[in-house]
């Protein structure tokens, strides 16, 4: 699972059966070992990395060094501090490397010279442990010069320490694909030299929401498609979630970063509630609230707080207060709407899109009625940027249907059909036209 | 590292863009030992554009055609240790201001490979 790369991966069985007197032993360790080099391996390849500056040859030598520990591992037992274990062992061979090839050493040693110069404290790996250069990679990975599309890929591959095909699985395209656009953006780093550095104070500002786009946007490839049948998806979101965990703890004292980290421990808290038995969409109204993930919401409402303390609060703050007043609520009438649409107006001014103008529509229809709603929907109606976007006609169907309104709404639902992209929203839109058209039929007949 | 940076003319009149500006740029460039070299282009409508086809024939036309509104209009060529610096380099011009833009290029070292 943790390998960097293609020619790690069979490495995992090779040790087990070389090993034939150690079987047990080997069986017994590999899940530790696997376990350890997966929560270590970002951490490893950003060490290596800062001591190297040079992404490949970081890549390889962890490569080899987690080779190393499953033949040694389960022979010598999982040594006591795992991580240094494996710097040490990255590094040598990494040294060894460069004694074999003079033109990578000369392009190092420049590059070694200029490291030592920005940052003259060595890190401080000698007394055991791997110190933590993870913040350097996120900022690398999310860098504004590389293409939007490979920031999320490379955060996933260099940090989460995923292989190539399980990125290319994440973003449900080949591995050969995904395979070169990684070459590709790993060639731009390190032709143009982008820099493996954390921003200073003054261009944080500028910076970090870079980082946190890419953890987002992670979260929701992986939440967006919760649909039952690809938990694969579901794994993203974790990986997110835990990618985020570790930046909230580099920059504890970033409100934003504790913002997002609440934000999706207020969503993925309601994963499993989501979707139904067959793993059909259930919407908010629809979700058993007892099947939400409390010690998750619990920990996203703290951090909140934290969130929106002490300075003027931003978007993914905000967004985390809006999800946490949905999660403490008892149902979806007792929600505090107004509190909702008070954060929604904020959120509006801070990020003006259509889209936040959408969910403020539903906020107000649920505080004020749905003819409130609907009133503020058709300011909408010609916004460009909405025009291929369904949950804007699922949103009409469904404040017309609280009118009783049921053959403009089957219409909604009908146009929102032609936009939906995903089979669970499709056959969750098939459901209420059907119920629309049902009562609609209904309606008629009272009628004499 | 060197980078080129490409200065593509945004329009003319635009806040930031006087001769003076332009000055203040490449001194402050020369006083930090960065600069390299470079130079401002002359006029588009003096560019000539020569291409020699298979056959050896030279063809020779008038400029480059600009129809684009991205018009060359100079380079710097700048030594510094990586793109973020070089980017901090690119925002001072006072060409990346007032529609104008700068193309941030590194340039090719094959010393790597020279040993």
């Amino acid at each position: 699972m943790g390998e960097s790369d293609a020619g790690a991966e069979d490495s995992q069985a090779r040790p087990l059966v070389g090993s034939a007197g150690a079987a047990p032993a080997s069986a017994e360790a590999a899940p530790s070992i696997e376990a350890a080099f997966r929560e270590e391996r970002g951490r490893l390849l950003a060490a290596l990395v800062h001591r190297f500056g040079d992404l490949d040859l970081a890549e390889e030598v962890a490569s080899e060094a987690v080779e190393a520990a499953l033949t040694h591992w389960p022979v010598d037992g999982v040594p006591r501090s795992p991580g240094a274990w494996l710097l040490t062992t990255a590094r040598r061979k990494a040294v060894d490397r460069l004694r074999r090839d003079t033109a990578y050493a000369a392009r190092l040693a420049i590059l070694q010279v200029e490291a030592d110069r920005a940052d003259p404290s060595p890190p401080a790996d000698a007394d055991g442990d791997l110190p933590d250069e993870r913040l350097q990679l996120f900022f690398t990975c999310a860098h504004p010069a590389l293409p939007a599309e490979d920031r999320g890929a490379l955060t996933l591959r260099c940090l989460a320490g995923l292989t190539t095909a399980e990125v290319a699985r994440a973003f449900l395209i080949p591995t050969a694909t995904m395979a070169q656009r990684i070459v590709r953006v790993k060639r731009k780093i390190r032709q143009a030299r982008i820099p493996f550095r954390v921003p200073g104070p003054d261009e944080l500002s500028e910076r970090l929401p870079g980082v946190l786009q890419v953890l987002y946007s992670l979260f929701t490839e992986g939440y967006a498609a919760s649909s039952g049948q690809t938990l694969q998806r579901l794994d993203i979101a974790e990986e997110a979630l835990r990618l985020t965990r570790i930046l909230h703890r580099l920059l504890p004292g970033e409100r934003e970063v504790a913002g997002l980290l609440a934000l999706l421990l207020s969503t993925h808290a309601r994963r499993d509630a989501r979707t139904g038995g067959d793993g059909e969409i259930r919407l908010l109204d629809e979700q058993d609230r007892s099947r939400w993930d409390r010690a998750m919401i619990e920990e996203g409402r703290a951090l909140v707080v934290t969130a929106l303390t002490g300075g003027p609060p931003g978007p993914y703050g905000v967004q985390a207060a809006i999800a946490a007043l949905h999660a403490e609520a008892e149902d979806v009438i007792s929600t505090d709407w107004p509190q909702i649409v008070a954060l929604y107006d904020v959120l509006l001014r801070l990020t003006p899109s259509p889209v936040v103008a959408l969910n403020r529509a539903v906020a107000v229809a649920m505080r004020d009625g749905p003819e409130a709603g609907l009133t503020l929907l058709a300011t909408l109606a010609d916004d460009p940027r909405l025009r291929d976007y369904s949950p804007y006609p699922t949103a009409r169907g469904d404040l017309l249907c609280r009118l009783d309104r049921f053959a403009e709404a089957a219409t909604a639902y009908r146009d929102a059909l032609a936009l939906a992209h995903t089979e669970p929203e499709r056959a969750h839109l098939r459901r209420r036209l059907t119920s629309a058209e049902h009562r609609c039929r209904g309606s008629h007949r009272i009628e004499p | 590292m060197k980078y080129m940076l490409l200065i593509y003319a945004g329009s003319a009149d635009a806040e930031g863009c006087e001769p003076q500006d332009w000055m203040d740029y490449e001194k402050a460039m020369r006083d930090a030992g960065v600069l390299v070299g470079g130079h401002s282009l002359a006029d588009l409508t003096t560019a000539t554009t020569v291409r020699v086809d298979q056959a050896g024939e030279r063809n020779v036309t008038d400029g480059p055609f600009a129809e684009t509104r991205e018009v060359l209009g100079g380079y710097d060529v700048i030594d510094v240790p990586n793109l973020d610096v070089a980017l901090d380099w690119a925002a001072r011009c006072p060409g990346a201001r007032g529609g104008g833009s700068v193309v941030v290029r590194p340039i090719a070292d094959f010393g790597d490979f020279a040993g």
